[in-house]
């Protein structure tokens, strides 16, 4: 009877299912898998704005080998990764550790170490273009315990640095909330365990916690570094538009931007270097998956 | 997924006793590790709530007041809400903040109605091609938004939407992951009462509508609030598609206040507390479902 009722339900072909589908699968065809399409298609033409433009083969990528600004670009989305990713995988695993514990008060904590999550990347950057001004508050702090001030948005690298702080620290109650979901599942057993071995809680945390975590940990990775290698915003507002004064801390995305954007957009060109980012992206995602099943082998 | 809703409810009562406080498990915590966790907690407190404090500081300080002085000071000497009504005279903040609150509501809507629909359809209705619209919708939150931005922006153009805010919704009106993370909380229902309803004559509207949604409120709930968010704070993409002044989003009308007046600190400050301040309310009021979305979207993501 019920078997019955099942399949007839099952069985039942009538239009509405696809008119349910629809909305979702319009605005996924228009507004992603065409432009996906059209970015790969356009790589290989000399597509402008305005222009249509014609197939022009791989000049598009042999260009790209020669112009020095795509390989700072790709130096420093590079950079980014690597000095974003320890850090998010890090930090918010010791967080979540701090905030684990249902001591009195710690929900306030939970809540007030996410409201960088909640914020703008815009508002954070300008919040952090004046804390790290020339005259802001980081380097009234420096100058008053008699450190000097540093010329965080006047340097090259200090610049990109300074990025890339400021991106840890908007990612650090993300990362935090997805390892306190995992660490709830860490069997309590085994820390008791390593306790009554005599572990101390760094050995603890080595041996007990991380083990656990792993896979969770992979995943921040591949999450972190994927939004990592594609940084856009942090960089357009702490270094500027140009990135910094003769664009030497221009990452990928802001050069498809720069290149592919108003009314002498060179469409063609930037779907190139768009092709890059994607592949460097999904390369990213696959390699770090595979480093997990590596290690568990 | 909630954190907030899985973790063991607090001993509140040996609090209230003032007795030693005690973990999850009702074991005593050392007074000098307790101590500890607070003077950390503080420390990463004043990390991370300092900053938004120090702008919303500075943008209380009079213009005669010092805002460079070292060693600095914290608390303006004489709160003034001057630095606002510049801001609404030097760009036109509340034409933004509600072109801002439009794009926002427009797309918590969108996103709703159509990965709600889209997720129903995935889930709970057989027909042919379920599994190609299944994997269209994976492959599309797969495809990163910034590799396809250009041709986003051309698309755009050739439709005539370019500089518009309806230009600005459209892209994210109906996220992928969104209507995958419905499609899960359809499977998650019991098929049985949905049989039931059809027994009794339901049709598929009315199961959808009567008994399928109302048991999913919650991750309704999460893409709302994820939709709403994702688009007040977007910058990229409007960036991109908006070159009329009068169209900015408040994102884009705040790069534009920098850019113009970065000298003026005490009026930026100014313009980035009434971009930040809506969704620090939102996310006061509503954190439940703000936590929950980072748990269901990472197992998805």
């Amino acid at each position: 009877m019920a078997t019955s009722t099942v399949s007839r339900v099952r069985r039942q072909l009538p239009t509405s299912p696809w008119l349910f589908a629809v909305p979702g699968l319009v605005v996924t065809g228009v507004f992603i898998l065409y432009p996906f399409v059209s970015t790969v298609v356009n790589a290989f033409t000399d597509r402008r704005t305005l222009i249509p433009g014609e197939f022009v083969g791989l000049a598009n990528f042999r260009e790209l080998l020669h112009d020095d600004m795509f390989w700072i670009g790709l130096r420093n989305s590079a950079l980014y990764v690597l000095g974003v990713v320890p850090a998010l995988v890090l930090l918010p695993l010791l967080l979540a550790l701090l905030v684990q514990k249902n001591i009195p008060g710690i929900a306030f904590f939970r809540s007030a170490f996410y409201t960088p999550v909640v914020a703008s990347i815009v508002v954070v950057g300008l919040i952090w273009v004046w804390l790290l001004d020339e005259r802001g508050l980081v380097n009234s702090l420096l100058e008053t315990i008699g450190v000097g001030r540093v010329g965080f948005l006047s340097d090259q690298w200090l610049l990109l640095l300074s990025a890339m702080a400021v991106t840890v620290w908007k990612g650090l109650g993300y990362y935090m909330i997805i390892y306190l979901a995992a660490l709830a599942h860490v069997p309590r057993e085994l820390h008791e365990a390593a306790a009554v071995d005599g572990a101390g809680a760094v050995r603890r945390f080595l041996t007990v916690t991380v083990p656990a975590l792993r896979s969770t940990m992979v995943l921040v990775a591949a999450l972190s570094s994927v939004a990592a290698f594609k940084v856009f915003s942090e960089v357009y507002l702490i270094a500027g538009p140009t990135g910094g004064p003769a664009g030497e801390d221009t990452t990928l995305v802001m050069l498809v931007q720069r290149t592919g954007t108003g009314l002498t957009g060179r469409v063609g060109y930037a779907s190139a270097i768009s092709l890059v980012v994607f592949v460097v992206t999904v390369a990213l995602m696959l390699l770090v998956l595979r480093a997990d099943r590596r290690e568990e082998s | 997924m909630s954190v907030v809703e899985k973790a063991p409810p607090a001993p509140a009562p040996a609090v209230v006793h003032r007795g030693p406080v005690t973990d999850e498990h009702g074991r005593r915590i050392r007074v000098w590790e307790l101590v500890l966790r607070y003077v950390l907690l503080l420390f990463v407190l004043a990390l991370t709530v300092g900053p938004f404090l120090w702008q919303l500081s500075t943008s209380l300080k009079g213009p005669t007041e010092d805002i460079f002085s070292s060693p600095p000071s914290f608390l303006p000497a004489h709160p003034t809400l001057h630095n606002y009504a510049r801001v609404s005279d030097t760009i036109p903040v509340w034409d933004y903040a509600l072109n801002s609150l439009k794009v926002a509501t427009a797309n918590v809507v969108t996103n709703c109605v159509g990965s709600a629909l889209a997720g129903y359809a995935l889930a709970r209705l057989r027909y042919r091609g379920r599994r190609v619209a299944t994997l269209v919708f994976i492959l599309a939150m797969l495809v990163p938004a910034e590799s396809i931005i250009i041709a986003q922006f051309t698309t755009m153009r050739e439709l005539g939407l370019n500089n518009s805010l309806v230009g600005v919704v459209l892209p994210g009106s109906v996220g992928a992951m969104n209507v995958l993370l419905m499609r899960n909380a359809f499977l998650n229902l019991p098929f049985e009462i949905e049989e039931a309803a059809f027994v009794d004559g339901a049709n598929v509207w009315q199961r959808f509508a009567r008994i399928a949604l109302p048991s999913v409120k919650g991750t309704l709930a999460v893409v709302a609030i994820f939709a709403f968010m994702f688009s007040w704070d977007d910058f990229l993409w409007p960036l991109i598609v908006l070159s009329d002044p009068s169209k900015f989003t408040l994102t884009i009308g705040l790069n534009y206040l920098h850019g113009t007046f970065a000298n003026d600190e005490r009026l930026v400050a100014a313009g980035t507390v009434i971009a930040v301040a809506p969704l620090m309310v939102l996310f006061a009021c509503l954190q439940r479902y703000f936590f929950r979305g980072v748990g269901e979207g990472a197992v998805k993501g």
